[in-house]
């Protein structure tokens, strides 16, 4: 472990890029879940009717139908054939994120995102323990059950619950007390299981990191060379095991992170004070020289490095 | 022996069949929480009335997205999405309550033609042909009309005027020479709109409420047949029944030869009828 490694998270990009390059990808996230946010709220609020419904299904500009796949797919699951408006929005919303990146949605559109990854902050601000860590294929065993469900009980399962869905269409429509389900989702990030919602339970997460699988834009850890093992990108990172293969391969492994799990977040390029990362689409085969392996150090005490 | 066995096995299939025990495990125990959920959300109240064209409530919760475009697409601002913990029909799901706005009976049905999944049905094409509930008149003690008074806003503002309700002349037997009217909900025409409970004049709750068809109705029994609306024969094959004819055998006591009762009335003259 580097010294730096005991330095506050972001502290050299601070410190190197400036307040605002160093959460250039943070601001444009919250951007563009404000922006998308918004765009549902223009109607109730300022009745400019350019989009129409919630995240669920919608109609842009009355023409552009656009319907949550893994909706549909439960609704289908249950017994019901739906009309082609909906396919047709469902099969848009899947075609852009398995070209994007599945898990786009969720760092980018999702309004959940904003409120698990002020716990994920607060968490690391007050330095509590992980706590409880479910295996990285719960989600995809929470997917099935989804399945499961909506097809033994014969209705859209998840909706019953989905905190997703609840906030989105709360703030729309109106929330009655769906914001339990957020505070729930808050509290069950902060204090039961760090980044345990969205990186663990969510199988909407979990359908959309499949439908991205072959996705191409990317992050590539392609200056890995230039590491100095700060451990931020990790810090940050609400999936930090997509870096490790990148960040650690060798010269001929690829520094792509082609891991469906990896949001596109680009929180890793944000606190990268050497920039080892950025985005590039996964076809990029630039050689990307591994890190020349060096002695391990002795240890020494952090005190004394500074 | 089996401890043997065990220890020989592979770790990492062990590993891998403990994990999927586990998962598996898990999910039984929190499907098992969201399955009584779910049906917990059927729980469809009766003064929610689900919108024109509607499926079933068990096909709607199959297929309603919860997007609210039909609420959006509403003129009248009758439907409303249900909030979780207010109103009772299931999170997100399209209702409304005919006392506070009904439903206007729009001719192009903008609520079905939003719908983008079918879950309000599209072969609904007359608003006419619409059943979203039925109109009961439940409380004929305080009804106006029931007291002998020609209120009859409930029929004037029926869409369907002298069809879904019509005025039903009774006795009133408080005054022994006037007529009551008593407004009368016909199934076959009411669509369910609910312009009669939101329009009755009574203070507070409605003397006539728009309930679902399934808390409405009653269901005949599969072999009642209305001799009034059948003209074929009633029974498929005609039974042949003895004929009461006069005749030995018979309790025709004019027949002669028949039953001969243990003792005889006493007549004023000629045989007993």
């Amino acid at each position: 472990m580097s010294v730096k490694t005991a330095l506050p998270v972001g502290h050299e990009a601070i410190r190197d890029k400036g307040l605002i390059k160093a959460h250039k990808y943070l601001i444009l996230r919250r951007l563009s879940q404000a922006f998308f946010l918004s765009l549902f709220l223009l109607g109730p609020w300022f009745g400019i009717w350019w989009v129409k419904g919630n995240l669920s299904g919608s109609l842009t500009f009355n023409v552009l139908p656009l319907t949550d796949p893994f909706i549909l797919l439960q609704g289908m699951v249950a017994g019901h054939w739906p009309e082609m408006t909906a396919i047709i929005g469902a099969v848009i919303v899947a075609a852009v994120y398995a070209l994007i990146g599945g898990r786009v949605y969720c760092s980018w559109v999702c309004p959940i995102n904003a409120v698990t990854d002020t716990a994920a902050w607060a968490h690391r601000r007050l330095d509590l323990p992980k706590g409880w860590q479910p295996k990285r294929e719960t989600r995809f065993y929470v997917l099935g059950m989804v399945l499961v469900v909506s097809m033994l009980t014969g209705a859209i399962a998840w909706e019953v619950v989905n905190p997703i869905s609840m906030l989105h269409r709360g703030l729309i429509f109106g929330v009655g007390f769906a914001w339990t389900f957020v505070v729930a989702v808050f509290l069950f990030d902060l204090f039961v299981s760090r980044r345990g919602w969205c990186s663990h339970i969510c199988p909407v997460g979990a359908f959309y990191g499949l439908l991205g699988r072959k996705s191409l834009l990317r992050v590539s850890a392609e200056k890995r060379a230039a590491c100095d093992d700060c451990m931020d990108c990790f810090a940050v990172c609400p999936e930090m095991q997509v870096i490790t293969p990148a960040l650690r391969g060798k010269d001929e492994d690829t520094a792509l992170i082609l891991s469906p799990d990896c949001t596109n977040c680009g929180r890793c390029i944000d606190v990268c004070s050497v920039a080892v990362f950025h985005f590039t689409h996964r076809f990029d085969e630039t050689p990307a020289p591994g890190r020349a392996r060096t002695k391990p150090k002795t240890h020494k005490k952090i005190g004394e490095a500074a | 022996m089996s401890a043997k066995k065990t220890s020989a096995m592979d770790p990492a299939r062990r590993r891998f069949l403990q994990d999927a025990a586990r998962g598996t495990a898990g999910c039984a125990v929190a499907g098992m929480g969201l399955m009584w959920m779910v049906q917990d959300a059927r729980a469809l109240p009766e003064r929610a009335i689900r919108p024109p064209g509607a499926l079933p409530e068990a096909d709607f919760l199959a297929s309603c997205i919860r997007c609210g475009l039909c609420v959006r697409d509403c003129p009248y601002d009758t439907l409303v999405l249900a909030e979780l913990g207010v109103d009772g029909a299931a999170t997100g799901t399209p209702f409304f309550d005919a006392r506070d706005i009904p439903c206007e009976m729009c001719d192009d049905i903008p609520c079905v033609a939003a719908c983008p999944t079918g879950a309000l049905d599209k072969d609904l094409t007359d608003i006419d042909d619409a059943r979203m509930g039925l109109a009961v008149l439940i409380d004929q003690e305080t009804c106006l009309n029931a007291l002998g008074l020609r209120c009859d806003v409930c029929y004037r503002v029926c869409p369907l005027i002298d069809e879904a309700i019509t005025l039903e002349r009774r006795h009133n037997e408080n005054s022994g020479h006037h007529a009551m009217f008593m407004p009368t909900v016909h199934s076959d025409k009411c669509t369910g709109c609910g312009k009669c409970e939101k329009s009755c004049v009574l203070p507070g709750e409605a003397a006539i409420k728009v309930l679902p068809i399934r808390t409405a109705r009653a269901e005949s029994a599969e072999h009642y047949r209305l001799g009034w609306e059948e003209n074929n024969p009633l029974v498929d094959e005609i039974i042949d029944l003895p004929d009461r004819l006069p005749g030995p055998g018979t309790d025709n006591l004019a027949a002669p030869g028949g039953f001969e009762p243990a003792f005889k009335l006493p007549t004023v003259g000629g045989a007993g009828q």
